[in-house]
């Protein structure tokens, strides 16, 4: 008897559709077999596999991004029973049922649930998120970084630039230019850097132009949303001293 | 520097706590000696203001123009905010959109209070020692009394959780228990000036204040 249930026990998904960039966004409905440990992703393969909808009515199979499967790339960000978050570690038997996926529409959607995330590489451009040590001869071995200083910079290497904090931000939209949470917190990684700290000026005039750290209005959902438990807001935060610092410092000259 | 966000909203924010911030609280302390000290207390309180130096450009460039920047920039920052608080249900998230609509409110309110009261006083209708009467008036209404009541919360809130963010937005307090404990002290900063504003409102309703209202029956236009 139990082996009959199990056979029988489906997962419901309720997906918010849009077939090209333009279009207009639908909902459908699917249900697929369950097997244990699946995750959202896995829901997707089957339906992929089976690309029915809980009617019956066959349907274009539904389009996704995924890669690294382990919550380290990014890709698979979309919003989950409301919430953003990666799909390829949110576990099915800790979901509630209907699931309801939705792409992260703070982003252009290119289809389905997939989306486009470079304004984010952009940002990560802008702020020049690098070291620069290309020369014309060998600079040799940069200073060390204190230990202290390297465990923090650690916890904040760990961005995978998923898109999550900007999704969450009720400031970015599209009525305003705010940079986001994460590539503020890149600069603060990289300008504790000793080689890095040596440029520390130009990423700070970065995000002190149209767009930058001004846009931050303190709500701090970003903090709680991301999933790398990245302390964005005490980034925005010391990025905001560092950069008022500046301010004065270039008003008087020095 | 021309057409730079990160310079107007710094000004923007600095110009919430100084001059607006101060404002606000010497406003609220002022008004206050209506509930200690009654008529007395307050028109000396009018008084002192009015016998500062400079009285003229110290309310244009000291209040006029800094609220008409922050408001009036402010009312921009607000289009600019979406509301996501039914997704994330979070205590900050809900200051974050209640910074915004008070910011509003106080923006309606602010125009509508000092149109009762400075502008009467321009206009020639009352004198600066009729404006504890002309209180009176406004706080007896009903009406009124509950519009200001929420015009003053409003603004005191959005002063307390503005002093907050401005902690925040200057790089003074960085780590969260820091920005946890400057929570906890504008929290105490919004229930202490709120107070001394709803105090005085009610100070205002006293008949002590009433007695001067005959001479400003021409009050009757307001309102
Ligand atoms: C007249 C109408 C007003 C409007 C429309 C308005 C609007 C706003 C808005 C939208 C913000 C949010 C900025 C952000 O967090 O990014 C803000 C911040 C603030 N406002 Fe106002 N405001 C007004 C009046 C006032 C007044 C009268 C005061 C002072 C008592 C004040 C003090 C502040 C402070 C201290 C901040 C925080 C600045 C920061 O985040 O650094 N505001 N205002
Ligand atoms: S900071 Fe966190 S939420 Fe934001 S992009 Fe990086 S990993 Fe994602
Ligand atoms: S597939 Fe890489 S984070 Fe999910």
């Amino acid at each position: 008897m139990a082996e009959t249930t199990v056979a029988t026990k489906s997962v419901k998904f309720i997906i918010t559709r849009q077939d090209t960039p333009d279009s207009k966004p639908y909902t459908e409905e699917f249900e697929v077999p369950y097997r244990a440990n699946m995750n959202v992703i896995s829901g997707l393969m089957e339906i992929q596999r089976n690309p029915k909808k809980a009617d019956g009515a066959s349907t274009a199979p539904v389009c996704w991004d995924s890669n690294c499967l382990e919550e380290v790339c990014g890709a698979c960000s979309m919003v989950i029973n409301g919430k953003p978050r990666q799909a390829c570690s949110a576990l099915i038997d800790k979901l509630e049922q209907p699931i309801r996926l939705e792409p992260m529409s703070t982003f252009p959607v290119v289809r389905d649930l997939v989306i486009n995330r470079e304004r984010m590489f952009g940002a990560l451009k802008r702020v020049k998120a690098w070291i620069p040590i290309d020369g014309t001869y060998d600079l040799g071995p940069g200073p060390r970084m204190a230990e202290t200083k390297r465990q923090w910079a650690y916890e904040l290497s760990k961005c995978m630039t998923c898109g999550v904090c900007l999704e969450a931000c009720p400031n970015v939209n599209d009525r305003n230019s705010f940079i986001g949470p994460a590539a503020i917190s890149q600069v603060r990684l990289f300008n504790a850097h000793p080689t890095g700290e040596m440029n520390k000026e130009e990423r700070l005039d970065a995000l002190m132009t149209d767009g930058g750290i001004e846009g931050c209005g303190n709500s701090q959902n970003c903090v709680r949303a991301c999933p790398k438990g990245i302390p964005l807001t005490t980034s925005i935060a010391a990025i905001n001293k560092d950069t008022t610092k500046h301010l004065f410092k270039k008003w008087l000259g020095m | 520097m021309k057409g730079n966000s990160y310079f107007s909203r710094k000004l923007h924010s600095l110009l919430g706590i100084i001059p607006l911030g101060g404002f606000i609280v010497v406003h609220g302390l002022t008004n206050y000696q209506a509930f200690e000290r009654g008529p007395e207390g307050f028109s000396n309180g009018v008084h002192f203001i009015n016998s500062l130096p400079v009285i003229p450009l110290l309310e244009i460039f000291g209040i006029y123009l800094p609220l008409l920047f922050h408001g009036i920039y402010g009312l921009y920052v607000a289009y600019q905010s979406n509301t996501n608080t039914g997704r994330f249900k979070y205590g900050r998230n809900w200051a974050f959109t209640a910074q915004r609509v008070t910011g509003v409110l106080t923006f309606v309110f602010v125009f509508w209070h000092v149109y009762q009261t400075r502008i009467q006083v321009y206009l020639g209708h009352i004198t600066h020692e009729e404006l504890g009467s002309t209180m009176n008036l406004i706080a007896s209404n009903p009406t009124y009394f509950v519009l200001y009541v929420i015009g003053v919360l409003a603004a005191v809130f959005h002063f307390s959780n503005g002093l907050w963010a401005f902690l925040i937005s200057w790089g003074i307090t960085i780590g969260p228990k820091a920005q946890r404990i400057s929570s906890y002290i504008c929290m105490g900063i919004f229930v202490i000036v709120s107070a001394l504003f709803i105090l005085s409102l009610v100070a205002f309703r006293g008949d002590e204040f009433k007695e001067a209202a005959s001479a400003v029956l021409t009050l009757t236009n307001i309102g």
